[in-house]
């Protein structure tokens, strides 16, 4: 059995840890590529959101490249993604390939069934078992987003442009290497030590920004073009609003992010007082949130007709207006251009500066 | 209290359930006129670009209940009508949506109870009554009666509905959807027309679809003319169950025609950018292809053109009636 998984962003990184540990043999999906688009594009439903058609893409290259078993994250609503896989194995099928299916639903559906499907596919794995590498492995993951995070904060100092993109690939290969918890200890610390050793220039005037928006479109630099590697090489300080690890803890507690969801819920109440799936009420709060600890601007991420996005970018203006602060939308699909995309970011940095020089001129 | 209640979206499914409720609690109740020109053009203006175009049509019917001096707008936060499943994810966020620009539109204020059973059947009851309490200091004695009476003028609609009445020959009259000629009964052909009720029924947004395929020789069949609850048996028929009802709805009618050979096509209505169609469509044409239903999916938008659609409506009915001709024949 040769299982596979779609790319987004770093989460290869902790499949294949949590897939060692359980001794599946993972076919890592070769990197999102303008051909794992195309793929996507001209298979995948016209309307269907972007990150769906990536994953058809990373499916038929993984397919392609040896994999027989495919699995993907379910959920029960109310936006698209509960419902992704189901559709990519239609579409997959019709195509004429050949493999076994999985849907991963949620622990809270039932921790049986939960269970079962990661026994599916390593065979004689016991619950005990499962949960020890499953506990082991969310450790590891945990250590990587503290690792993304503070190379997020660190690239806007950084004296050598290019140098914390570095250092994180090396911090990575640390991480990467830990297997007990014991060495995932030591390992978080030391590969921490390599980004912390970047050279940086502290005096340097960095405007600070929020990204927020859609979990896919946030966590996977090839549908985004990279945009926070070209922000952090501006000198843009970026504090980003979802984490994996954060998702998949059930307390929400956002370890990572900083602010729990319930207070993220608290901020969205007066403009959005209701979950509307994906990460609608969450754009909304944690704009708010940004807002009050002084960013300059945030900047929303999401894929067309993303629907809680939709709503969400319906209601910010409101946000933008009461707490002052500027927002900025940007939508992909697979006809965004990079070039229209790095424009508007310009325009709306300079924007962000402009702003700043008027601000201190008040004071 | 002069209370509005736009003529869009789920007005095409709850209309007599909720006017009545109103009425009940002692408001008189005035509906927007059936989307037009101006209505939908305002609302494209102010609503975002990538919103459903029935959305972007509902800020417009709210702009013109302000415009004909309501003292409050009907829009009611459908989170949920059943357990383990949601409405769409923008009826969930309508009233914040419609809210954010309210001060801006200096729309009247908005009426919007949390309707939300996805946890407990049965929920609407005392969500209702609790809202005629809070918001109108009903008794609850008076409450309860409000919605018993709304419930009955529901029930009443939808035994219209099952007996083939479209919603527009029950709701308020309209100059849509109404045909001119139709062609002799025994040549006819069944389509099943499939979408969200207000894209089909909104005569506007769909360019009168509903009589222009009468015109060219169908005899309609609607989700609605059957049993809800076969409906929603009938739904269960996928790999995984659906989590949005009306999604559901959609399904369980295409499953149950092509099992029943209930239709000869299908027309499949879906709105650009709609979240949850752009996923279902896969699992229907699949099953229309399945069991050989031809089917044409339509998208509407607000830019949609007549002439386009006029044209593959024609090509669709045409292959139907020389397929009929075809059939007669070889009888
Ligand atoms: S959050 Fe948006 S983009 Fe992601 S699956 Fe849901 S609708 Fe699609
Ligand atoms: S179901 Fe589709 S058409 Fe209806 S409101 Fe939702 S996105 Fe729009």
């Amino acid at each position: 059995m040769r299982v596979t998984a779609p790319q987004m962003g770093n989460l290869h990184l902790m499949l294949e840890d949590l897939f060692r540990r359980m001794g599946v043999d993972y076919v890592k999906p070769p990197p999102s590529s303008t051909r794992t688009l195309e793929l996507g594009a001209k298979y995948g439903p016209e309307f269907a959101c972007l990150p769906l058609k990536i994953n058809i893409g990373n499916f038929i290259e993984a397919l392609e490249a040896g994999a027989d078993t495919l699995v993907m994250a379910g959920g029960h609503g109310p936006c698209r993604f509960g419902y992704y896989g189901i559709v990519e194995e239609r579409i997959l099928r019709d195509l004429g390939y050949d493999f076994r299916f999985m849907m991963l639903e949620p622990f809270s559906d039932g921790a049986w069934a939960f269970y079962k499907t990661f026994e599916a596919l390593s065979p004689g794995l016991s619950i005990r078992k499962l949960w020890k590498i499953l506990k082991v492995s969310f450790a590891k993951a945990r250590a990587f987003d503290s690792l993304y995070k503070r190379a997020l904060e660190i690239r806007a100092y950084e004296v050598n442009r290019g140098d914390t993109t570095r250092a994180l690939k090396e911090a990575e290969a640390v991480m990467a290497a830990a297997d007990t918890r014991e060495e995932i200890e030591a390992a978080a610390a030391e590969s921490m030590a390599v980004i912390e050793a970047v050279d940086q220039d502290p005096g340097r005037d960095v405007l600070k920004v929020g990204i927020v928006g859609e979990f896919y479109l946030l966590l996977e630099p090839f549908s985004n073009f990279g945009l926070e590697e070209m922000l952090g090489h501006k000198g843009v300080y970026l504090e980003r609003s979802v984490w994996v690890t954060d998702w998949i803890a059930p307390h929400r507690k956002n370890i990572i992010f900083g602010y729990p969801h319930r207070l993220i819920e608290e901020k969205a109440a007066p403009y959005l007082d209701q979950n509307v799936g994906g990460e609608g009420r969450e754009t909304v709060g944690t704009t708010v949130i940004f807002a009050e600890r002084g960013f300059d601007g945030v900047i929303q991420l999401l894929p067309f007709g993303c629907m809680p996005e939709n709503i969400a970018t319906s209601i910010l203006p409101r946000v933008q207006q009461d707490h002052d602060i500027p927002v900025l939308t940007l939508t992909f699909d697979e006809q965004t251009g990079r070039a229209g995309m790095v424009t508007r970011v310009e325009a709306f940095l300079d924007l962000l500066k402009a702003r700043r020089g008027s601000r201190l001129q008040a004071v | 209290m002069r209370v509005g209640i736009p003529r869009s979206l789920l007005y095409y499914k709850y209309l007599p359930f909720w006017k009545t409720f109103l009425v009940q609690l002692g408001l008189d109740v005035e509906t927007s006129p059936l989307t037009n020109k101006q209505i939908l053009s305002r609302g494209v203006e102010v609503a975002e670009n990538e919103l459903c175009v029935p959305v972007k049509a509902f800020y417009g019917h709210c702009m013109a209940l302000r415009d004909r001096g309501v003292d409050a707008i009907f829009v009611p936060r459908v989170v949920s009508v059943e357990e383990r499943a949601y409405t769409c994810p923008k009826f969930l966020g309508l009233p914040d949506m419609i809210g954010a620009v309210a001060g801006d539109l200096e729309l009247p204020p908005l009426l919007s109870p949390r309707l939300n059973q996805r946890e407990k059947p049965r929920e609407f009851k005392h969500q209702l009554i609790e809202f005629a309490r809070e918001r109108f200091g009903l008794g609850r004695a008076a409450a309860v009666a409000a919605l018993e009476n709304a419930r009955l003028a529901q029930k009443h609609y939808q035994q219209g509905l099952l007996s083939g009445r479209k919603p527009l020959d029950l709701l308020p009259t309209s100059r849509f959807n109404v045909p001119r000629r139709r062609p002799p009964r025994s040549q006819r052909r069944r389509i099943g027309l499939l979408g969200h009720p207000y894209n089909i029924y909104d005569g506007y947004l769909t360019q009168n679809l509903i009589a222009r395929l009468e015109e060219m020789g169908a005899e309609l069949v609607l989700p609605e003319m059957t049993d809800h609850r076969l409906l929603m048996q009938a739904a269960t028929d996928v790999p995984k169950q659906l989590y949005w009802s009306y999604e559901k709805e959609i399904m369980g009618a295409v499953n149950i025609w092509t099992e029943k050979k209930m239709v000869d096509g299908i027309v499949y209505v879906l709105a650009f950018a709609c979240g949850p169609d752009s996923l279902i469509q896969v699992l229907i044409e699949h099953r229309a292809r399945e069991h050989r239903v031809p089917l044409m999916s339509i998208t509407i938008d607000e830019h949609s053109g007549e002439a386009g659609l006029v044209t593959r409506i024609e090509a669709f009915t045409d292959m139907l009636m020389r397929q009929g001709r075809k059939k007669r024949t070889a009888a």
